[in-house]
């Protein structure tokens, strides 16, 4: 397992504490100028921060208060950088013999092996330029793997690859995984790349973790309005929760919705709140379900943008035009509804979809 | 033709630019992996040889190695004999006077290795000597052997210095160049020309070996 916490004030700030368990991938996501390269950067020993603890499999890496900081090379960490800094001048096969311990480079096997695993057999005395990029990749996966490291770092891997190939090395790392115990954390901006690779996501932000979790609660239920904003909450509003008896309702705008009971919130508190796109529930014309009741809201359609067989409808609220509210609905449905600019529709805002988060 | 002359300037050039491969290499190596105070001024004083007059530097060395200064006395209490008007201050003179022929093309060649390259290696394990004995160094290869070349045809083509420090002892301090203009002055214009065409050849020879090494070289690693 692999247990970070560091603070520094400079050169960036830096406030961070996560942790990642063997065999796991954590995402950590953020804008660029985050601070997720950093503090990659720090785990791997290339960069100190003023204070803090790393450790990893039961080794002490990095303790500011024992005076303790490893070296890159006394650490047993596999990285592969953003442009996956392959030695130039020298082959696929020497770049990962290289990375082996002495005693391990007079085995051929190895790095034969290796390169089987990344499915580079054939292609070991080539130069990194005679290779594509995302064989580079591969290569550089070999190499972080070749000194058995106990936990694989991975910056930005993706970014220097067309989307066709970036595909291709999603579902490759996915396999390579499988037979990989240690940590892994993996340096990404972007957030479908992490929902689909990671088992935690941290969101960093200034320098500042603010929140480590599963992707769907980083996503879904973020801590917070920063969090949420990070991770692109689509609907994103503030209203005042009122107690109504013993039941809680939601004021937003001048729409009243109900949230039902609740123990995570107060009477006159003011809050902001976010609902998932796919949780906002058109109105069928075509086919009126009982869902109708619960918390409708009117407005007019002002856009619609259709990607992957999801339609998003962009509807400004007929109370206060000046919010609008995004729905997805699949396209087939969009398409029976016959859906279209301009339109006036209702929609349900579901109760237990309402996720609010406390200033 | 001054054989002698040739000798001298031969032997010259290959000590300065063996002697510049150490010293040019170390220097190189502490601009382009060090932070310090006074950086710029150790980048500026190492490149001004190649802006200041021959003759103001050749005056500062004479000055500096006369056996009355402190370094040459120094010298000749250490060695028997003085630096001034002799081979060895002209050799002294000479890597002084080449040294930014040497640490430019190294130092560029050094900065234009990728940080995180260096980094790849310590990541995969590698200490610093072997990061700069396995990938370092043959990355910097190319400007190495420029350096090397570079230090060489210009030591073999300094004047005004080498008339400084090393006067004009023949056997000891005359060089080529020297018996060139000596050959001018005496109205020996096919022995100046003999000796010319040699300088030139040996120039444009090496230049063209530096260009070569640096073509094939970048064929092979697309850096």
């Amino acid at each position: 397992m692999l247990k970070v916490t560091l603070q520094q004030t400079c050169p960036i700030p830096l406030d961070v504490d996560l942790h990642c368990n063997n065999g796991d991938i954590l995402a950590l996501v953020g804008p660029s100028g985050a601070g997720k390269s950093t503090v990659l950067r720090c785990i791997a020993g290339l960069h100190s921060s003023g204070s803090g603890q790393i450790s990893c499999a039961d080794h002490v890496w990095f303790d500011s208060e024992n005076k303790t900081d490893l070296k890159p090379q006394q650490r047993r960490i596999g990285m592969v950088f953003q442009n996956y800094a392959l030695f130039p001048h020298l082959t696929v096969f020497d770049n990962i013999r290289l990375a082996l311990t002495k005693q391990q480079q007079t085995n051929q096997h190895k790095v034969n092996d290796l390169l089987a695993r990344v499915h580079l057999t054939g292609l070991a005395q080539r130069y990194p330029h005679q290779l594509s990029g995302g064989q580079q990749q591969r290569v550089a996966i070999a190499r972080a793997l070749a000194r058995e490291p106990e936990v694989l770092l991975l910056d930005e891997p993706f970014s220097a690859v067309d989307r066709v190939t970036r595909r291709k090395l999603y579902l490759e790392l996915n396999s390579l995984r499988h037979g990989l115990d240690m940590p892994i954390v993996l340096v990404t901006h972007d957030l479908d790349e992490a929902a689909m690779l990671a088992d935690t996501m941290t969101v960093i932000h200034h320098g500042k973790t603010l929140q480590q979790g599963s992707p769907e609660q980083i996503m879904y239920q973020p801590d917070n309005v920063a969090v949420a904003k990070q991770v692109d909450v689509r609907n994103l509003f503030e209203g005042q929760i009122v107690k109504v008896d013993d039941r809680y309702q939601l004021h937003w705008q001048g729409v009243i919705l109900e949230l039902g009971q609740r123990d995570d919130v107060d009477h006159m508190q003011n809050i902001s709140w976010a609902i998932s796109p796919e949780k906002v529930i058109l109105h069928q014309r075509v086919r009126p379900s009982r869902g109708e009741q619960e918390n409708p809201v009117s407005g007019q359609i002002i856009d619609m943008l259709t990607l992957r067989g999801i339609t998003t409808v962009l509807v400004a609220l007929t109370v206060t035009n000046n919010i609008v509210i995004q729905m997805d609905v699949s396209k087939h449905v969009a398409e029976r509804n016959s859906l279209e600019k301009g339109q006036d529709i209702t929609m349900s805002i579901i109760a237990s979809a309402i996720h609010i988060m406390k200033e | 033709m001054d054989w002698q002359a040739f000798e001298v300037s031969i032997k010259l050039a290959l000590l300065t630019s063996i002697s510049l491969l150490p010293i040019g290499l170390g220097l190189a190596y502490l601009l382009a992996n060090s932070k310090f105070f006074g950086r710029e001024v150790l980048e500026a004083a190492i490149t001004l040889p190649l802006v200041l007059p021959p003759t103001v530097l050749g005056y500062f060395l004479l000055v500096g190695l006369d056996s009355s200064s402190f370094f040459g006395a120094w010298f000749v209490s250490l060695t028997g004999h003085s630096l001034a008007f002799s081979f060895s201050g002209l050799w002294f003179a000479s890597i002084i006077y080449s040294l930014p022929f040497a640490v430019q093309p190294m130092l560029r060649s050094l900065e234009s290795i990728k940080p995180e390259i260096r980094e790849a290696a310590w990541c995969s394990g590698l200490s610093k000597w072997r990061t700069f004995f396995k990938i370092e160094l043959p990355l910097a290869w190319p400007g190495i052997v420029t350096a090397m070349v570079l230090s060489f045809s210009h030591t073999l083509g300094e004047f005004g210095v080498v008339l400084m420090i090393g006067g004009n002892i023949a056997g000891e301090t005359r060089t080529l160049s020297i018996a060139i203009y000596d050959s001018v002055l005496a109205f020996e214009s096919a022995q100046a020309t003999s000796m010319s065409l040699i300088l030139l050849g040996i120039a444009l020879v090496s230049v063209t070996i530096v260009f070569i090494f640096n073509r094939s070289r970048s064929r092979l690693v697309q850096l």
